[in-house]
């Protein structure tokens, strides 16, 4: 189902071409004026004068083979410009999922287990930090600790790996405010659920050390839906990630995908979006199959949602 | 029906929807209130604001709160507090819109998979699984890059995006109450399916559309505003919690945070306001189901 | 027998539970569910624990097991082997687990499903007694055989959702006997099965019991079933005992009107009848008992004013005890009522 979506999603990318208002060239073109040649180039480039099927599958074929056309504003090659950003996005989405697994995770196992002043005060603050969207985060963070305490730089990239790493600090855990709040509260919610369990009890009821029944049955049945969670939050770090790096004047796919937007380069948009979407499906294939190993009553297929 | 009945029959909604805001307890009474509040802001704001929100004056820009102007101005020396008021309205009401019609639109593909099952049911929930490859904001970006920057491409391409998972939670739902024995008394009966689904099976999934459109809410005004920040929603100047953000970000870094914190600080407390009040009538719908 | 046996040995008795009082969460408050329970179990001696839904005998069970609830309320004593057990903590606690064993109602649900059934079976073994992972598995696979499997190694491989469940029962059955308990605490395990598997697993069930030697509560709503296969049987009635006899005099000869009801309530496959004799009224919870009286009196064919002054206490009669005010008087008229 998945690569079907996948199928489908790059066929609406291309179709917005047709679908902007004016012809396939005034699309491409932005509605900037072209010198005169430009027209017969252009239709060539893109088979406008093909059948419409025929041209998605040039356009599709194209993608596979890494060619993702020319950006109309920087006259460059589309799949250069995005080789030399995806690494930014991707050390940002990374550095986020690790924030989220490692603390949202943690706190929701703690306050899960454990009833109690602890849990009452996780409950609060993880409601909280699921409310504030990145670029709220992003702009409280940048005035506390960029401006006020100057532990982090406020924007840009760095230079070398130290550097990065200090610079998309506050954008990571801008990116992962949200995300932390749900995982950790539907991490906590499986916990209790798993607890009350009779298969606990029956564990219980042998003897078991209060670590071994933690251990080899209530987490390890949570593990199922926060594995879930954790994946469909981690996924629509993908798109959010755009925001971030706005506001952080990161270097990254997604605020360059924000600029052609605003500037109508539709071959950037089709290309970025192509690969985000994609990035997005392969995550929640992964996801699936996290998920089947875990649990042995799901077959590969079968519609779990 | 006689026209008593009739008129009891439209009263039992609402003060069953009072009654079940009553008991969702404080938070959620709480959170009602500032729910309110803010729609109250989105509809009257403009008639609200003590000064004109548009209005810029450069010599103002950034100056401080004084007496009458609690807030401050902004980046371009205009009245923070007035220009909140104003920006409410497309704040509140852009994820209005696309609450409505994604759960509208949602309710509708839900109830038909749910009621004839088989082939249609197939096709719906194989559709619905192709457009959940979409994320929301991303939608938005390639329907601003196409059909241009502004609040109703971006609030019909979150619509379309969020429609699957909305979908697929009423289509759950749905399914329950099909299996329910009055629904098969009234089939017999020779009830027309449309009047079913219509007078009995929405109606009973009601408190989890409610609760769902809720919750829709809080992720359409954080995706709808992150939109408008990014530049691609509601166009500057125009008043907007998203926009404001956008506009007075560099007023952080120069020392003067307070435009565009009051701003996020709106976005968040009426997000945490729906995201209590939504888990709250979540809780409720499960336990009536049981 | 309740009351001053304490002249006996410790090990003449092997659990001795007194004036067990327990109380819930039920709603927000705390009620009593159980009022002062009392019950022997001796060695090797299989004791019934009768009664309808509500009258406590889950948590009778539970309590014994250390298994109730947070939050909960227990008076009264429960002694194993001499040693009192609610204080029981920590390795003592767990040390009393592997001696007591629990057979629950629906083996589906308490097994973990995402654990091999091999290693449902030796987890305790493993984690608690320091047995080497192969020969658990060795023994596991020999239980599964006494229990019926042919193939035990490779049910070992499978997960609980590849199984019916009469045979996850029977796992249930070959895990708890696998720590070597010396007392079973069966609580109605045979309820939600299907009536042939039903009779599989019980006979079983017996018979690994007495081949073992190990004493067993066996918790049931049926009577006839548990005068089958127990020694003596209690019943009980909203979270009282009403009722301790020899299984075999309990039929023709019960102390309690609850007792003969219940026994008259079952249809007979030998006779023919106009109706259903059922009891009227439901069965309550101890919380709901009206209280300063006998609880079972509105309901009962022979009450009278002296059973509505005070809660009965427990009277000896000819070996067994019964809770009924008027029991003496009542004496060879119960059954005949019934029949009639």
């Amino acid at each position: 189902m998945l690569p079907a979506s996948l199928l489908v999603a790059s066929f609406v990318i291309f179709a917005a071409l047709y679908l902007a208002p004016g012809s396939p060239i005034a699309a491409l073109s932005g509605g900037r004026p072209l010198p005169p040649g430009s027209v017969q180039i252009l239709e060539q480039r893109y088979h406008l004068n093909e059948p419409f099927l025929a041209q998605y599958w040039y356009w599709l074929d194209n993608a596979l083979h890494g060619n993702l056309g020319i950006s109309i504003t920087l006259r460059e090659n589309v799949s250069t410009l995005i080789a030399s950003r995806i690494w930014t996005t991707a050390g940002l989405v990374l550095y986020a999922s690790v924030i989220i697994v490692v603390l949202g995770i943690g706190l929701g196992v703690v306050s899960g287990l454990r009833p109690g002043a602890l849990d009452t005060s996780a409950l609060v603050v993880t409601a909280v930090s699921a409310a504030i969207p990145a670029f709220v985060a992003a702009i409280v963070l940048i005035m506390l600790f960029a401006v006020k305490l100057g532990w982090f730089p406020a924007l840009g990239n760095g230079t070398g790996f130290a550097s990065n790493v200090r610079h998309f600090t506050l954008p990571a855990v801008a990116l992962a405010t949200v995300s932390l709040g749900i995982v950790a509260r539907v991490t906590r919610a499986s916990v209790r659920q798993e607890g009350d369990r009779e298969y606990v009890q029956t564990a219980v009821s042998r003897g078991l050390p209060a670590r071994a029944v933690i251990q080899r049955h209530i987490v390890r049945n949570a593990a199922i839906p926060i594995t879930t969670i954790t994946g469909i939050t981690i996924a629509s770090l993908i798109a959010v990630s755009a925001v971030v790096e706005v506001a952080f004047s990161l270097n990254g796919l997604g605020s360059y995908l924000v600029q052609a937007a605003q500037t109508k380069d539709l071959a950037v948009v089709q290309g970025i979006s192509l690969v985000l979407v994609t990035a997005f499906v392969v995550v929640n294939l992964l996801v699936d199959v996290l998920c089947a190993m875990l649990d042995p009553r799901v077959t590969l297929g079968s519609d779990r949602r | 029906m006689s026209a008593v009945s009739t008129a009891g029959a439209a009263a039992r909604p609402w003060s069953r929807g009072l009654a079940s805001l009553r008991a969702t307890g404080p938070a959620g009474v709480a959170s009602a209130v500032v729910i309110a509040a803010a729609m109250f802001a989105a509809a009257f704001g403009p008639l609200l604001a003590p000064y004109n929100p548009d209005l810029p004056n450069l010599s103002l820009a950034w100056a401080g709160p004084t007496g009458g102007h609690l807030l401050g101005y902004d980046v371009e020396g205009r009245d923070v507090l007035s220009r909140l008021l104003a920006g409410a309205q497309t704040a509140m009401l852009g994820p209005l819109a696309v609450v409505i019609l994604s759960v509208t639109a949602g309710t509708l593909l839900a109830v038909t998979a749910a009621w004839r099952r088989g082939a249609s049911d197939a096709v719906i929930s194989s559709g619905l699984d192709i457009v959940f490859a979409f994320p929301g904001i991303l939608l938005a970006v390639l329907a601003a890059a196409v059909f241009g920057a502004g609040l109703p491409a971006a609030a019909i391409a979150l619509s379309i995006a969020y429609l699957p998972y909305i979908a697929r939670v009423l289509r759950g739902a749905a399914l329950r109450e099909r299996s329910q024995p009055y629904v098969a008394a009234l089939e017999v009966q020779g009830a027309p399916a449309a009047s079913i689904c219509l007078r009995h099976v929405i109606p009973n999934i009601g408190p989890l559309i409610a609760a769902q459109a809720t919750i829709l809410f809080g992720s359409a005004m954080i995706d709808l505003a992150a939109i408008s920040f990014l530049g691609l929603g509601v166009q500057p100047p125009a008043a907007n919690w998203g926009v404001m953000i956008s506009e007075n970000q560099v007023g952080i870094v120069q020392g003067y945070p307070l435009p565009a914190l009051a701003a996020g600080i709106c976005i968040v407390t009426v997000v945490i306001a729906v995201n209590v009040l939504g888990e709250r009538l979540f809780d409720q719908a499960r336990a009536a189901r049981r | 027998m309740s009351g001053p046996a304490a002249a006996s040995a410790p090990t003449s008795v092997l659990l001795e539970v007194e004036h067990l009082t327990v109380l819930l969460d039920v709603d927000g408050a705390k009620r009593a569910v159980l009022r002062d329970v009392s019950l022997t179990v001796r060695p090797g001696e299989a004791v019934g624990l009768v009664g309808e839904s509500g009258a406590g005998k889950s948590v009778t069970a539970r309590a014994i097991d250390r298994l109730l609830p947070r939050g909960a309320e227990v008076q009264g004593s429960i002694r194993f082997a001499g040693a009192d057990v609610g204080g029981l903590t920590g390795a003592d606690l767990r040390r009393y687990h592997s001696q007591v064993a629990m057979i629950f109602q629906d083996p589906r649900a308490h097994t973990n499903p995402v654990r091999r059934i091999g290693d449902f079976m030796t987890e305790a073994l493993r984690t608690n007694l320091g047995v080497p992972a192969a020969e658990a598995r060795r023994r596991a696979v020999d239980m599964l055989t006494q229990v019926g499997f042919a193939d035990g190694a490779r049910r070992l491989r499978q997960y609980p959702h590849q199984l019916s469940g009469g045979m996850l029962q029977r796992v249930m059955i070959a895990a708890a006997l696998l720590t070597g308990p010396r007392l079973l605490l069966a609580d109605e395990p045979t309820t939600a099965l299907d009536v042939t598997t039903q009779a599989e697993v019980m006979a079983i069930l017996d018979g690994l019991r007495r081949a073992c030697g190990l004493a067993m509560l066996f918790i049931t709503h049926d009577l006839e079933l548990a005068a089958a296969i127990c020694d003596r049987t209690a019943v009980m009635y909203a979270g009282q005992i009403v009722e301790i006899r020899a299984s075999a005099l309990l039929h023709g000869d019960p102390l309690h009107p609850y007792t003969a009801a219940l026994a008259a309530a079952r249809p007979d496959v030998a006779r023919t009848a106009h109706r259903l004799r059922a009891i009227p009224g439901r069965p309550l919870s101890a919380f709901e008992a009206p209280p300063g009286q006998c609880a079972f009196a509105p309901r009962c064919p022979h009450a009278s004013d002296i059973c509505r002054e005070a809660v009965p206490g427990l009277v000896q009669l000819d070996g067994g005890v019964s809770r009924c005010a008027r029991a003496g008087e009542l004496r060879g008229q119960l059954q005949a009522a019934a029949d009639g």
